[in-house]
């Protein structure tokens, strides 16, 4: 048998020491190591569990392992450039990062947003928390090993790709949002190709639901688990259908509407019950009222420029480029210096669908952000975890890390 | 004995377990192939004519690669555990029969290995052998997720095994006989799932759980354990394992039609034996048909819950089968009239109901 190197360093070992029970070091306990490679911890997340037989009596999530840095790398960019890094962040919201980043540009420097670019861009922000939900709802369902819903849900979220990959030529970084509108208008198709989506995804709900809604076995594994009360939900942090589901209608649509929320008519599903069961049917519900909004945005979607007239902040039309010497000295200007932002800080927070993302700004007079920080709902929420989790089973977390909906581009930064 | 009988039964045995072995292959394309129809999918179709070769790729991959043993393993235990688990699925066959008897070269052979007397308690015997494998397997490796998986094994073979043994009763009780080819001739008119509704119920249920397939994965469960107690399998030794599993999906459907669908039996067996085997296939591959299904419909159950579920209304449900089963044999033989048969079908669906509806919230909780 080969010589096996079992010395643990003690500075190590004091690190560990003060993480753990005294029972897990004297062995009474099994400390277990899951993740960061592991097929249900939704991407990096690594959790050194305590387990007591199966059950769990204390979880500590170890995170860092997708940090890129995005906030210090934003400093670097002028306030346009730097949406293109806002999509990295929640992989799974991209739209809704472009979004909050934008409105944050736009507040601090004063930019007005044209109708047509507002609402095409409450379109495409709902679209994209339907598609979000969907991975949730199928990853979730996946980590139950009710493996079908995973590949129903990724049939209807590639339309909704297809959708962005039409309005911007990317799937997922699309980066089509910009300070002042939208990078340019939607092409022709667009509206044909959402109202496709909207008459095909409602019976497609109900489908998901016919699987899972009722079914007892998925009942069994959700009802009574993790259950988080309001208290603690807004002890924590949480937001986002996390604490709806807790009895808290709290949603940032409607308690502080951007982008012309309050234009449209739509419910904030809430339940009372806080468990994994209740979280399932608030987002289930949420995706109807998403198709709700969409509906009613592209019915009366007016027509008109989709970005701001402004030339300070947005750099002048294609079709001025070819006659016009000031408009291409402009462009060049406005590309490699940027446009200065005042002195000053704002905080914009939009709801993401899985939560509070919010986007604190902070200029110094020049082209570039001072200080950026992100507020992102991911990393708030994956701290209940530990709460959710003590005295259910190994097979119960794998629920729990898929029921708060954690992306680690999210939790990272 | 004389050497023509043991010609016979080595061609039989071999041909058995050349059957199982491309049964194994061709199931695990069959599986890949109906779970994507179910997921909107199409499946394997590169490796041949409609991905037919598939079976062939990934036996050529499984032999070529490298096989680790983690250090600090327990060695021989390590690499015994496999062929403990396959060993018996692949024997367990034995004692089904295939068809009614055929003349060949002026011989009457009968389509089955071996018609032991006591045919199923040796497969009662042989069945519960492979849970040493994964327990030993999950406890060799060396590996937290491995023992966790064969502990979880052990403990659904425990709450398990006590409900397909009674469900084995009724067909016994019927035909008063351990015989498999007596119980499948006293199927010749009319099959025993009609006898026994709530036994080939409680049957099926326990054999998924004892073959480890969907909803009763656990000692897998890939998203929780990673690979349960094969984790560290790789290569000829991991196959192995699933060679098992999927044997034993084809033993147990065999079994199950033996048992409750007439086995062999089907309109002009008698005149035309070839049609025997025939009629067992299909059967069998709607079986298995049957547990694809529920591995693309149903979520994994919990292990606790598991445990609950077979003690609390699995077992007493094929308690109650088999005292029904004896009390409707009893009234039949006191009456003189097979009619009274009827009555097991009908006493043991309402017991069915009521211990559904007396256990109905004592599955959940668990929680500490």
């Amino acid at each position: 048998m080969p010589e096996i190197n079992t010395h643990i360093d003690e500075s190590m070992l004091d690190g560990f020491t003060r993480l753990v029970t005294q029972e897990a070091i004297e062995g009474k306990t099994m400390l277990l190591n899951m993740g960061p490679q592991h097929p249900s911890t939704h991407g990096v997340l690594r959790l050194l569990l305590e387990l007591d037989g199966e059950f769990v009596v204390n979880v500590i999530p170890d995170i860092g392992f997708l940090h890129t840095g995005v906030e210090k790398h934003m400093e670097y960019k002028t306030f346009e450039k730097a949406v293109v890094m806002t999509d990295r962040l929640d992989y799974l919201n991209n739209i809704g990062n472009n979004l909050v980043y934008c409105l944050a540009v736009e507040k601090l420097v004063d930019l007005d947003v044209p109708p047509r670019a507002q609402a095409i861009r409450v379109i495409l922000t709902e679209l994209q928390r339907i598609a979000s939900h969907l991975v949730w709802l199928g990853t979730h369902a996946l980590d139950l090993a009710a493996m079908s819903v995973f590949l129903y849900c990724f049939r209807e979220r590639e339309m909704i790709l297809d959708i962005m990959e039409m309005c911007s030529g990317q799937r997922m970084m699309t980066s089509y949002f910009r300070p002042g509108g939208l990078w340019r208008d939607v092409p022709v198709e667009f509206e044909d190709a959402v109202r496709q989506f909207l008459r095909i995804f409602p019976a497609r709900i109900d489908e998901y639901e016919a699987l899972l809604t009722k079914n007892p076995l998925f009942i069994e594994r959700t009802k009574h688990i993790g259950v988080l009360s309001a208290e603690d939900a807004m002890r924590w942090g949480v937001t986002g259908p996390s604490l709806r589901a807790s009895g808290v209608a709290h949603d940032l649509r409607k308690v502080r509407p951007y982008s012309g929320y309050e234009q449209y008519e739509f419910d904030i599903p809430t339940h009372t019950d806080g468990d994994t069961y209740a979280r399932y049917l608030v987002r289930m519900e949420e995706m109807r009222q998403s198709v709700r909004i969409v509906q009613q945005a592209l019915d009366k979607l007016p027509y008109g420029p989709t970005r701001s007239n402004n030339r300070k902040f947005v750099p002048p039309p294609r079709s001025e480029l070819g006659h016009s010497m000031e408009a291409v000295i402009h462009h060049f200007k406005l590309f490699t210096e940027g446009f200065p932002a005042p002195k000053g800080a704002v905080y914009v927070a939009v709801e993401s669908p899985r939560g509070e993302l919010g986007v604190y700004l902070e200029g110094d007079g020049g082209p570039k952000p001072y200080r950026i920080h992100w507020r992102t709902p991911s990393f708030a929420n994956l701290q209940v975890l530990k709460l959710l989790a003590k005295g259910h089973l190994v097979a119960d977390l794998v629920a729990l890390i898929g029921t708060i909906d954690i992306v680690l581009g999210d939790v990272d930064r | 004995m004389d050497w023509a009988s043991l010609i016979e039964w080595t061609v039989k045995s071999l041909a058995l377990i050349l059957a199982l072995l491309t049964g194994f292959a061709y199931l695990t394309l069959f599986e890949r192939k109906v779970l994507a129809r179910f997921q909107v999918r199409i499946g394997p179709n590169r490796a041949g004519p409609f991905g037919l070769l598939q079976p062939v790729a990934d036996g050529i991959k499984l032999i070529f690669k490298e096989e680790l043993i983690p250090a600090n393993a327990d060695k021989i235990i390590f690499i015994l555990a496999p062929i403990i688990t396959v060993v018996p699925a692949l024997v367990i066959m034995a004692v089904v029969p295939f068809g009614p008897p055929i003349q060949l070269f002026g011989r009457t052979i009968t389509l089955q290995v071996a018609d032991l007397n006591v045919g199923i308690l040796y497969i009662m015997a042989i069945a519960s052998i492979s849970v040493y494998g994964i327990v030993l397997a999950g406890w060799s490796s060396n590996n937290k997720y491995a023992t966790l998986g064969g502990i979880r094994s052990s403990a659904q073979m425990i709450s398990y095994e006590l409900a397909l043994g009674l469900a084995f009763t009724g067909p016994i009780l019927l035909t008063s006989s351990l015989r498999l080819t007596d119980i499948v001739e006293a199927q010749r008119n009319i099959w025993f799932v009609l006898y026994q509704p709530v036994g080939a119920f409680i049957f099926w249920i326990s054999t998924l759980a004892e073959v480890n397939r969907a909803p009763f994965d656990m000692p897998e469960a890939e998203q929780e354990l990673t690979a349960g107690y094969h984790t560290e399998y790789s290569g000829m030794k991991f196959a192995l394992f699933f060679m098992a599993e999927y044997v034993k999906m084809i033993a147990v459907s065999a079994i199950a039609v033996t048992l409750f669908f007439g086995g062999y039996r089907g309109p002009f067996v008698d005149q035309l034996p070839i049609l025997g085997p025939i009629y067992f296939l299909l059967k069998v591959v709607g079986f298995l048909f049957l547990m694809v299904w529920v591995r693309a419909t149903l979520p994994r159950i919990r292990y606790d819950r598991l445990m609950a579920f077979g003690w609390k209304v699995l077992f007493s449900l094929a308690l109650g089968n088999a005292m029904l089963t004896a009390l409707g044999i009893l009234l039949a033989d006191t009456f003189q009239n097979p009619l009274w048969l009827w009555s097991i079908p009908v006493m043991t669906i309402a017991f069915f109901l009521l211990v559904v509806y007396l256990t109905r919230g004592s599955i959940a909780g668990g929680n500490r």
